[in-house]
């Protein structure tokens, strides 16, 4: 309890560390309504893939396939897309294409969801190698459907999903929101959630106190894979095309910012909270620097650093209570 | 006999030769000794990772950013030869690629142990911090046009042969120098008190420590190890392709963590083997090679990939499992 707790105030303090340091080197650049607009687009995207990572290290796996079934299915939104509204763009049955769309795209990242769990709950292979193996398989389906070209041109109900606001907020914060509220209730709020955090912290005694870990490992990956799916509507909209190897460096920095976020390694540990602030300093950081005209490649070195500088507070901490335990 | 078919190594073996009578079915130039030389040089480079990536794995660990370390060592090479080209050599060249290998590996082990921050997490980071500081101080350009001796060295055969034609191919010296590392690896696994403590220390931490093994000792060679790979295989690198870029290898570390996983290294340490990593990495090359030769679309390049991966992953979970079950069912009795 403690543990999380300091955890979640050395995020806090970070935050507010590098938000003061932001506006001491940008001034009101940083500090204004428009920034924080544009800082709301950008966030949703590693957002909801983070959220993705998430699930599936609690449970002490990993998923290294979202960015591919990702963009496969933004692929599959895209091709439905294309395929059928190439000439009536502005007609009413618009909404109802883009819709089943984004159905289409979500049921097949539930799919190679259902794949991974199947791989990984039973036939018992490691979570790194089974999601190794779908990711680079996933990725060679999206490059032979697309042929390695890029797909683009959406029906500017699609494109409003990443680019529109409701009453001057962005939309896609507001479904990152409705992604973090959904997994906050799943993992505080529901059998399966429990079972989550139980199984990740020790399957053996999960196993005997009657869990079928099979299924918690399933559903957790389908989870993991529909909420892929969900990224990919964001990011398919706000780049109004989709291919086969975007977002590709996302990849690791999911771990990064859901391990930053308070998400344990080993599994059992980490809040949907300390995640969103994590994302919050991550996301402070790269539009900081980018205010000041720092290259994009010097955010990922910041970022970087700030992870260990965390974890190292962390690990500080963990000692000193440690001690005064023992005392 | 018995024993043979109990081992990973077989397996993949016996993949590796099935792959082979297909694709010589279809396209007999697969089998000649051209193409051998061919694959063989240029997947020194992923031979040359999959060496240091195996030291890590067996040590319970995983090193991620060892292509952030072959960027900024391969850049820092080229820089040097474009400025100081005719008073290098090849040996030098390799001795800086190396030693600022060593340094930036050992930066990660020292933060892995004393921190007590997992090897995946660690990595992670340091992959960004040397990726992200590598290009912005060379600004994302690329290098080439490095002195002739550096061109001539990459072509320099051990023997030579020609075909009917007269075109002139045999072993590289690149591929020379990936067996002598081989070699190397192999014999400190397999015949040193340092190997044999590696695979101590990735089968149980806690019990090796207690057994007395050094592990701070330990975690500095694995990932300085790590580093001296990355930067020779820079260097490889380097030489193959005559030009430097610092976006040709970050991205690429799934590709030889695989190969190294299909030859039997386990992630969670304690297993692996030369022969298997060797292996696994043949695999990737005659797979890679055979489609081309068979005229299969690049395009299903990675679907099959990943299919063989997946269903090597899967067979040798499911022979785990029997066996564990077998182990059981013997205890029981």
């Amino acid at each position: 309890m403690l543990r999380k707790f300091s955890h979640f105030l050395v995020l806090s303090v970070v935050m507010v560390f590098i938000m003061l340091l932001m506006w001491g080197f940008t001034g009101n650049d940083f500090m204004n309504l428009g920034n924080f607009q544009s800082m709301a687009y950008q966030m949703p995207e590693l957002g909801v893939l983070s959220l993705a990572m998430m699930i599936a290290m609690l449970t002490s796996g990993i998923n290294l396939s979202i960015i591919a079934t990702a963009n496969l299915s933004g692929i599959v939104i895209a091709l439905i897309l294309t395929n059928t509204l190439s000439a009536d763009n502005g007609s009413a049955g618009t909404i109802w294409v883009v819709a089943l769309a984004i159905l289409a795209g979500l049921i097949v990242s539930a799919l190679v969801g259902a794949l991974n769990g199947f791989l990984i709950a039973v036939l018992d292979i490691s979570p790194i190698l089974a999601t190794l193996g779908t990711m680079i398989m996933v990725s060679g389906i999206s490059i032979v459907l697309t042929e390695g070209y890029v797909i683009s041109g959406f029906p500017p109900a699609m494109l409003a999903i990443g680019n529109g606001d409701l009453l001057g907020i962005p939309v896609p914060i507001l479904v990152f929101l409705a992604c973090a509220g959904v997994m906050s209730v799943i993992l505080n709020n529901t059998p399966l959630g429990t079972r989550i955090y139980l199984l990740g912290s020790n399957p053996v005694a999960c196993f005997y106190s009657g869990v079928d870990n099979r299924a918690v490992l399933f559903r957790t990956y389908i989870i993991s894979g529909i909420y892929s799916g969900v990224a990919a509507v964001i990011m398919i909209s706000r780049f109004n095309s989709a291919k086969a190897d975007y977002g590709e460096s996302y990849l690791l920095l999911t771990v990064l910012a859901a391990v930053l976020g308070g998400v344990s390694a080993a599994g059992g540990f980490g809040k949907v909270s300390g995640l969103f602030l994590s994302l919050v300093i991550l996301q402070m950081i790269s539009s900081g620097l980018n205010l000041m005209g720092i290259s994009n490649f010097l955010t990922l070195a910041l970022w970087g650093i700030v992870l260990i500088v965390v974890m190292v507070i962390n690990y500080f901490i963990e000692n000193q209570q440690q001690k005064r335990r023992i005392a | 006999m018995k024993r043979l078919l109990t081992r990973h190594e077989t397996y993949v073996f016996l993949a590796i030769v099935a792959f082979s009578i297909v694709i010589t079915v279809i396209n007999p130039s697969f089998f000649t000794l051209e193409n051998l030389f061919d694959l063989l040089k240029s997947y020194s480079l992923m031979g040359t990772f999959a060496i240091g990536m195996l030291f890590v794995l067996i040590s319970g660990g995983i090193d991620i950013s060892f292509t952030a370390i072959a960027t900024i060592t391969g850049y820092t090479i080229a820089v040097l030869l474009l400025k100081y080209g005719e008073s290098l050599n090849i040996v030098s060249v390799f001795l800086i690629a190396g030693g600022i290998g060593i340094l930036l590996g050992l930066f990660n082990a020292a933060i892995i142990y004393f921190f007590k921050i997992p090897s995946i997490i660690t990595t992670i980071a340091t992959l960004n911090i040397y990726y992200g500081i590598l290009t912005v101080v060379s600004k994302g350009k690329w290098l080439y046009g490095f002195p002739t001796w550096f061109g001539d060295f990459n072509n320099i055969r051990v023997f030579t042969l020609y075909t009917p034609d007269g075109i002139p191919y045999g072993l590289s010296i690149i591929t020379v120098i990936w067996f002598a590392l081989i070699l190397i690896g192999w014999f400190i696994l397999r015949y040193t008190i340092l190997g044999r403590s590696i695979y101590a220390m990735g089968g149980n931490p806690a019990s090796a420590q207690r057994a007395g093994f050094n592990l701070l000792g330990l975690n500095l060679f694995v990932y300085s190890f790590m580093g001296l790979m990355a930067g020779i295989g820079s260097v490889i690198q380097a030489l193959l392709v005559q030009t430097v870029a610092p976006n040709s290898l970050v991205g690429k570390e799934m590709d030889v963590i695989a190969a190294v996983v299909l030859g039997g290294a386990s992630l969670t340490g304690g297993t692996g083997s030369m022969l298997g990593t060797i292996l696994g990495v043949t695999l990737i090359a005659i797979m890679g090679n055979g489609l081309t030769l068979m005229h299969v679309s690049s395009l299903w390049y990675k679907v099959i990939i990943g299919f063989v991966i997946l269903v090597s992953v899967g067979v040798s979970a499911y022979r785990n499992k029997r066996s564990t079950r077998k182990h059981i069912i013997t205890e029981v009795n």
